[in-house]
């Protein structure tokens, strides 16, 4: 018995050694499976948290343009969760399940969220900034060993640059704007680059799981290489707005042909994953409160269908 | 609290007229109807379809992976049946 699932272990890494995907009636090790569903769960708990702060401008955009935009940027985030809760389904969890566990607390989401949209210009931060660390996160995802998962990715990533794009427009628009509004903008860029550093999750040092993640291709760069990528390309369009970088330490450094920076608060991120930031609370009742308030929406929805199924075939 | 999930939906799209419905994915919905509309929301948000096709999961039968080797190796030597096997005379053409 021993020796069989150890082959079928050794099979199972062999092929994605080979780049060959994952399907969900394949067999895989139960850990692979276990830590596909808590990651892919927590990134669709982060594109359904992800629209609350956003949402909460769509009444007061300052434009019908701005509030067409900004209603298809947290309409497709509603649709990334949707994918991903998907693929996470045909691992064996159920959307109930997710939903309990990030109800109760009991699953993350990202720590990013738990920070409050103070301004308009907090609009396009968001999407310059924490769509854009998101996008460095999830394009490599697009070649993921679990197919559907992969799959999802490649749909997601199609509309996230629209994200990106429309947020970095805001902020242009601000930046050439008036005084004020450009002040704006750099006080929206000082509150949200640290906690968008920590987007990308704690130092390699304190990522244990990292090695077996990329073994198994569910991760595909390092945290640090992550951050470090996302500094790199995010300075020289912080340059181009006409905005300042909060951090002293920034430095470009010649020979890593990259920027040295500062090191993020650790222990804020730590306090906001733990639930603590200064959002946790209200992120979480709202969508426990949207939840239960459409509980009898669904209910009624499965009774109609099933009366309906009834009376089609009485006839 | 009860158990109140709606079925499984598995949603298919031709992205243009011509082509065959591919699978995109799937989403729930308490009835055929909803699953139409939601699969327009969820998968077609940019044009991507002009038709939907909806299957409740549970109708769909798979073949089992861990058959797959001899289920579709019997295809594996029949290499006469694509036209590359037979060798056509140079001086043959429209062949
Ligand atoms: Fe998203
Ligand atoms: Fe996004």
């Amino acid at each position: 018995m021993e020796t069989v699932e150890i082959n079928l272990e050794e099979q199972f890494q062999a092929r994605i050694d080979a780049d060959i995907s994952i399907e969900p009636k394949d067999w895989m090790p139960d850990a692979y499976r276990k830590t596909l569903i808590r990651q892919i769960s927590q990134h669709a708990h982060s594109e359904l948290v992800g629209m609350l702060p956003e949402g909460n401008w769509i009444t007061r955009a300052p434009s019908l343009k701005r509030k067409s935009i900004l209603l298809s940027k947290v309409q497709d985030e509603a649709g990334h969760g949707l994918y991903l809760y998907s693929a996470a389904e045909t691992l064996g969890t159920t959307r109930d399940q997710m939903l309990a566990d990030l109800h109760s607390g009991k699953a993350k989401y990202s720590s990013i969220f738990n920070y409050p949209t103070l301004s308009w210009a907090d609009m396009g931060t968001v999407g310059w900034l924490v769509d854009g660390a998101a996008i460095l996160n999830q394009v490599p995802l697009c070649r993921t060993s679990y197919g559907p998962y992969a799959r999802a990715m490649v749909r997601v990533c199609k509309e996230e640059s629209f994200h990106q794009r429309q947020g970095f427009e805001i902020m242009q628009t601000l930046c050439e704007g008036t005084p004020v509004q450009k002040e704006m903008a750099q006080e929206a860029l000082n509150r949200w680059w640290w906690p968008t550093l920590m987007m990308f999750g704690p130092k390699d040092a304190d990522s244990p799981n990292t090695a077996q993640s990329m073994n198994w291709r569910i991760k595909r760069f390092t945290n640090d290489e992550l951050r470090q990528k996302f500094v790199d390309m995010m300075v020289p369009q912080a340059e181009f707005l006409g905005l300042t970088v909060p951090d002293p330490a920034l430095k470009w450094n010649e020979t890593k042909q990259g920027y040295d920076f500062g090191d993020v608060n650790w222990e804020e991120f730590w306090n906001v994953v733990k639930g603590n930031g200064m959002c946790n609370k209200d992120r979480l009742g709202a969508r426990v409160k949207a939840h239960e308030e459409g509980a009898w929406v669904r209910e009624a929805a499965l009774a109609h269908a099933k009366k309906r199924a009834e009376r089609a075939e009485a006839a | 609290m009860t158990q109140s999930e709606w079925p499984l939906w598995e949603v298919f799209i031709r992205s243009k007229q011509g082509l065959d419905h591919k699978h995109v994915g799937s989403l729930h919905a308490a009835d055929a109807t909803m699953a139409i509309q939601n699969a327009r929301d969820v998968y077609t948000r940019r044009l991507e379809g002009i038709s939907i096709w909806v299957v409740e999961s549970k109708h769909v039968h798979a073949s089992n992976p861990d058959d797959a080797e001899a289920f579709f190796d019997p295809a594996n030597d029949k290499v006469y049946r694509h036209p590359t096997f037979y060798d056509v005379p140079a001086s043959i053409k429209h062949m």
